[in-house]
């Protein structure tokens, strides 16, 4: 397997905010990298420079092993993206535009394969409808299409479900790992709905404030011996306090909003046990083990980074 | 490039926008038209004044396809760069606006080949803007109106220009406006690069246009010596040379001779001059943008 991406220091100033600080991070051929992080996290930013439509102020970028500033055109030939918005123009049909951006990427297309394409999509009996008459999700699915019609090996989607209903959310799921499985594509997919990138994604990296969070296998980060478990109690101070005299006390997180302890999750009904010999009046005990609850973990308590992935 | 151009041209031809110019253009023409077709000579005499006192003139040839036609021109070039500017200034920005930009950009073709397949495709668009006024105030206006002598206004007194001798001289004003509107293009593709709506580098094409006409016409030494000669409306209604004719020194005019051929290719090559400029600009900075709409 070798490696699509390879982004090293990567950063981008603007006047002066830091929107993308000293990023480093590798895409593997076949792996659907989820890229996560909440809104104005850097995500969007460093998938435009990907795509070169923002220049990098220092690092380095390199798509299919060769560098992206030197091999643009060559590289952006076997790339095609979904950025935010699926903005195509609204006074063409939806024929047009597939057929304008498929002479962009060197394709000489014919009618066949277009309206081949707007069927995998299912557009093909909106072939000849004008943009302007399409629904949110309709414009994403033709998006979709405008990106896969030349065939790229690597896919680069920029919030896909932004603006989908559930059936659209579900049909897009399915897109990418039917592109991953059955076609074998390089996908990356960035969103801040991390359950729908949970669903598809086998690795993984957050971003936050620009800064790399931490990149890693989605399996591995979701290791169950190192969930975080929350609890609830009447009153946490107290229950904090008797905690910690027991042997939980090195486990117990440093957390002023809520009672938190990084533990295995097998040791739970051990830990309700001594609470309620505690005399604590428990009122809920959460192991969190989903991604979503990882990544707002780490995003809104930074300093717990350290602990999870030491 | 090809390629690149054929995709400009069909965005550009398929948008409604575009055919609003030609629109214009025509009803503009033919209430001209309609107009001296009922009242030419009327307008022919207040045209000449008191000329008739002296002279034996038959207004009846006077007012004819060519006359119309470069009342026409000297109208409506002066208003065509707004309807250029309706289309130039959306070239870039209508995409940015749109969110097409960050599509066009990510594809396989440099920017420069973006920006210089717009140019183009904007020349084509002005180019048949231009044919469509040649059309229609023309050859329209020779069907209409007939063939003969033109009367040329000037500074100092009339200008008889025979018939047989005006043809190719519309071809080469209409070849002049061609470039001078051009420079009009630039000039939008220029804010258009630097802007995300659609909106503003039209008006502000319009504006710059407005405000540079005023200080040409200005009679102020300080502007006349220092300004004028740096401004691209100064040389924008060049075609005009066109239909001055030379004369001998007895005051004979010179069939098929043009009286100030040097200012006309100076004016000619200070507006390519212009192009250049602006256009290279407009690469430049579109090479270097942070696309972020």
């Amino acid at each position: 397997m070798s490696s699509i991406i390879q982004v090293k220091n990567l950063s981008k100033q603007f006047n002066d905010i830091q929107a993308v600080n000293e990023l480093s991070f590798t895409v593997e051929e076949g792996d659907v990298y989820g890229f996560l992080g909440q809104n104005g996290a850097g995500k969007s930013t460093t998938i435009r420079m990907l795509l070169t439509l923002i220049k990098p102020t220092a690092g380095d970028i390199s798509i299919f092993g060769k560098s992206l500033s030197n091999y643009r055109q060559e590289i952006l030939k076997q790339v095609g993206a979904v950025i935010e918005k699926p903005d195509l123009y609204k006074y063409l049909s939806a024929f047009d535009n597939l057929a304008i951006f498929a002479k962009m990427s060197g394709m000489k297309p014919n009618r066949a394969l277009l309206l081949d394409q707007l069927k995998m999509v299912g557009l093909e009996e909106r072939a000849f409808s004008k943009v302007k008459t399409f629904s949110q999700g309709m414009k994403q699915r033709l998006g979709i299409a405008v990106a896969l019609v030349h065939n790229p090996q690597l896919i680069i989607l920029d919030e896909p479900t932004n603006g989908l209903d559930p059936q659209g959310i579900a049909d897009m799921r399915n897109l990418i790992l039917h592109l991953s499985r059955q076609l074998g594509k390089t996908i990356v997919v960035s969103s801040h709905l991390l359950s729908e990138i949970e669903l598809v994604a086998n690795r993984m990296l957050i971003i936050h404030k620009g800064k790399k969070i931490v990149e890693g296998d989605v399996a591995a980060l979701l290791d169950p011996s190192k969930s975080l478990v929350q609890i609830e109690t009447d009153n946490n101070v107290m229950a904090r306090e008797k905690l910690g005299l027991t042997k939980w006390a090195p486990l117990i997180q440093d957390n002023a909003l809520c009672l938190q302890l990084k533990m295995n999750k097998e040791a739970v009904p051990q830990l309700i046990t001594d609470l309620v010999s505690l005399q604590v009046q428990l009122l809920s005990v959460n192991p969190m083990h989903s991604l979503e609850d990882y990544f707002l973990s780490l995003t809104t308590q930074a300093g717990h980074v350290e602990s999870f992935t030491n | 490039m090809w390629n690149l151009l054929q995709i400009e041209l069909f965005k550009i031809f398929k948008k409604p926008r575009t055919y609003l110019a030609f629109a214009i253009i025509a009803a503009f023409i033919f209430l001209i038209q309609l107009g001296l077709l009922v009242n030419g000579k009327d307008w022919m005499k207040f045209m000449l004044g008191s000329l008739d006192e002296t002279m034996n003139i038959d207004y009846n040839k006077l007012v004819n396809g060519y006359a119309v036609c470069y009342f026409v021109l000297n109208l409506l070039l002066v208003h065509v760069p707004i309807l250029v500017a309706l289309v130039a200034g959306d070239v870039v920005s209508g995409e940015a606006s749109m969110g097409t930009l960050r599509l066009l950009a990510a594809k396989p073709v440099s920017r420069t080949q973006i920006i210089l397949a717009k140019y183009f495709a904007t020349a084509v668009y002005v180019f048949a803007l231009l044919l469509w006024i040649a059309i229609i105030s023309l050859v329209v206006s020779l069907a209409v109106f007939g063939k003969n002598d033109l009367v040329v206004a000037k500074t100092n007194g009339l200008q008889l220009i025979e018939s047989g001798d005006v043809l190719w001289r519309y071809f080469f004003a209409f070849g002049f406006a061609f470039i001078a509107m051009m420079v009009v293009a630039a000039i939008s593709l220029l804010l258009s690069v630097l802007s995300e709506n659609s909106i503003g580098p039209i008006v502000a094409t319009v504006g710059i246009i407005i405000v540079c006409t005023l200080i040409s016409e200005m009679e102020i030494p300080l502007y006349q010596k220092y300004i004028k000669p740096y401004l691209f409306t100064t040389y924008m209604l060049g075609w005009k040379g066109f239909f001055y004719i030379g004369s001998t020194d007895d005051g004979e005019t010179i069939k098929g001779s043009i009286q100030y051929l040097p200012g006309i290719l100076k004016s000619m090559a200070a507006l390519l001059i212009y192009i250049v400029a602006l256009v290279s600009a407009s690469v430049f900075i579109f090479r270097k943008k942070d696309i972020l709409s």
